[in-house]
């Protein structure tokens, strides 16, 4: 009976947190269509409530990760109590397994995980971009080469990839963005390449290579633009992929390591917690959620113009 | 006819065969990249290089790297993958029983997930476009936006809280089948979640794909039921699709069984290989990526197989 009681009032919750964000999504679309200059309010106009949402955590979260140490009521790491102190007028959140504020640990770990999560996926996608826009380019064997190597690297799954590089080169921060940047730089290298293998043949091209443009210039100037639509929608994948990745490892204890704060650290840290009922652990896992969440929305949304869709 | 089937099945496991040799060359050789020495890391700094040495010579480190491959790789052929490197017992020990409940809770998911996501993805495409579809898009879009442990941890809150199941996926050799469904329940329900959305979203989208085509609508005109339509006409057709996609995400549960096994303490694979990876136990960690990427390996074969085998026009070949 108590079960079904629980399973309902979270029911009832879900759905109004879904009428709550869907109102905030309303109003910001209202206003932003009212502020913004002609251009931009009219692609708004046609963005559905779910984009509009995404945009809005994508905007909280950014603010939040860089205003971090003037919103944050207490330091990074700095012991403020008890150990797992309940949820107070002076700890909003209550304290953590060491006795530092879980809220300032939060808002920190806005910073660190999404900052990490960030720098590996702009790594990944210079990488995998790069290269693959010259394996098409330049094409012959230098293609096969980058394409078996990149096939070889794919037939592994990457998480296990992931521990199995760790394991060698050790776990530490700066070990596992370049071990991800490469694990992922596969997948933007093989969408890179497909994206400008039609790209290469148009009379253009052609065009530009007989005017004697170098390859550089050629790749840049004349290649990349036209590529960039789907790239960018790749990019905010690849981003939720590698975020949740790395929210794994730190899991797991082999990413992000104490002291620094950290969302996929904090829920193994505090974990304990769920079992006698209280659900701050699950706050940074739902952060990580919400954020991968926001940014699937936008992608959707961004995808769904590319390809011209009108349903 | 025949003959090209089993044509196309050799060829593609001969070619399934090179990947695993490929992978496994690979996972050996990542090793050899490691800068420095295993056995000066394993005895640290103080060591006398006599130690070193000898201990070198013990885990076979005094031989070329050819040779250490094929002795490594004719064990690994033949069950042995050598020792732990932590603790020094033999890894086919530590991995046997472990193995087997890895692969119980993949199938237990596979089981109830496989089922749902294609009546879902079915009724999402009958009921395309209206409330019902919406509400799955929406759900289905988050539930692969979720950290594997953000499920899991919501499932303990409200399931394991509660009495109903428990929280910790312990189970013995001697347990019945009941009681061992019962007690993973938790942990093969958090991966159905996780991996139910995807399946359901590409069983969906093959199959509208497929209603815009002429066939499908002479059906229509010649006054059959939407939902005869999808099951008899548009699904044989989808069906290679979405065996690839069933098997892409057999796949994905391979790698997400290791997160939640580690939530839910369940005694599999990829806990161990967790554990062996902060242990920095290179031959533990080398034999479970070189089970894991097996497993990989052979899904994608199945599918690649099975789905050539659902078109016809592959099968009999003129």
């Amino acid at each position: 009976m108590d079960a079904l009681i629980g399973f309902l009032t979270a029911l009832l919750w879900i759905a109004a947190v879904i009428v709550a964000a869907a109102g905030v999504a309303w109003v910001f679309k209202t206003v932003a269509i009212a502020l913004a200059p002609a251009g931009v309010a009219k692609v708004l106009r046609t963005a559905p409530l779910t984009a509009n949402f995404g945009i809005i955590v994508i905007i909280v979260y950014v603010t939040v990760a860089i205003l971090a140490p003037l919103i944050a009521p207490y330091g990074e790491r700095e012991v403020v109590g008890g150990e797992y102190l309940p949820w107070s007028t002076t700890h909003l959140l209550g304290t953590d397994n060491l006795g530092r504020d879980m809220l300032t640990r939060l808002i920190y770990g806005a910073r660190n995980t999404v900052g990490i999560a960030f720098v590996t996926t702009g790594l990944a996608f210079a990488l995998g971009s790069i290269l693959g826009l010259l394996a098409a380019t330049v094409g012959g064997w230098l293609d096969q080469l980058l394409s078996r190597i990149v096939d070889i690297l794919m037939a592994i799954p990457s998480l296990i990839f992931a521990l199995l590089l760790l394991t060698i080169v050790g776990t530490s921060v700066v070990n596992m963005i370049l071990v991800i940047a490469l694990i992922d730089s596969t997948r933007v290298y093989r969408l890179a390449r497909a994206v400008a293998m039609n790209i290469v043949v148009m009379d253009y091209v052609e065009a530009a290579r007989l005017r004697g443009e170098g390859l550089w210039r050629l790749i840049v100037r004349e290649i990349l633009p036209n590529a960039s639509a789907p790239l960018v929608a790749e990019f905010g994948l690849r981003f939720c992929f590698v975020f949740l990745m790395i929210s794994a490892l730190s899991f797991l204890g082999l990413g992000i390591q104490p002291p620094t704060a950290d969302w996929g650290s904090m829920v193994r840290d505090n974990a304990t917690l769920i079992t006698f009922g209280d659900i701050t652990p699950l706050l940074p896992a739902g952060a990580i959620a919400l954020l991968t969440v926001g940014v699937n929305f936008v992608v959707d949304w961004m995808l769904h113009r590319a390809s011209g869709l009108k349903e | 006819m025949v003959n090209s089937i089993w044509l196309m099945i050799a060829q593609r496991l001969g070619l399934g065969l090179v990947t695993l040799f490929v992978i496994s060359l690979l996972i050996f050789g990542a090793v050899e990249l490691l800068p420095g020495d295993i056995a000066q890391e394993m005895l640290g700094q103080s060591a006398t290089p006599e130690t070193v040495a000898a201990f070198r010579r013990e885990l076979g480190l005094d031989l070329p790297a050819h040779e250490r491959y094929l002795n490594w790789l004719g064990g690994v052929v033949q069950g042995d993958f050598g020792n732990s490197l932590a603790n020094g017992r033999p890894i086919t020990d530590l991995i046997a029983g472990r193995l087997g409940n890895t692969l119980f809770l993949a199938l237990y998911a596979a089981a109830i997930a496989v089922p749902l996501a294609l009546v879902l993805g079915i009724l999402a495409a009958l009921y395309r476009n209206s409330w019902f579809d919406r509400a799955i898009n929406v759900f289905t879009l988050s539930s692969i936006s979720f950290p594997e442990f953000f499920v899991a941890y919501i499932l303990i809150f409200y399931l394991a809280q509660s009495g109903l199941f428990p929280s910790i996926a312990k189970i013995t050799p001697d347990a019945t089948l009941g009681e061992k469904l019962y007690r993973t329940f938790l942990p093969a329900l958090t991966l159905t979640l996780v991996v139910t959305a995807h399946m359901m979203r590409m069983t969906r989208a093959a199959i509208i794909n497929l209603l815009a085509s002429p066939y499908i609508e002479m059906a229509r005109l010649k006054g059959m039921s939407p939902g005869r339509i999808i099951v008899k006409h548009a699904l044989p057709n989808a069906l290679a699709p979405i065996i690839n996609v069933v098997a892409l995400n057999l796949a994905y549960l391979i790698t997400g069984v290791v997160v939640v096994e580690v939530v839910f303490v369940y005694p599999g694979l990829g806990q161990l290989m967790v554990d062996s990876v902060s242990k920095r136990d290179i031959t533990v960690v080398q034999a479970a990526s070189l089970i894991f990427a097996c497993a990989y390996v052979l899904l994608n074969l199945t599918a690649d197989v099975l789905s050539t085998l659902s078109n016809p026009r592959l099968v009999h070949k003129r």
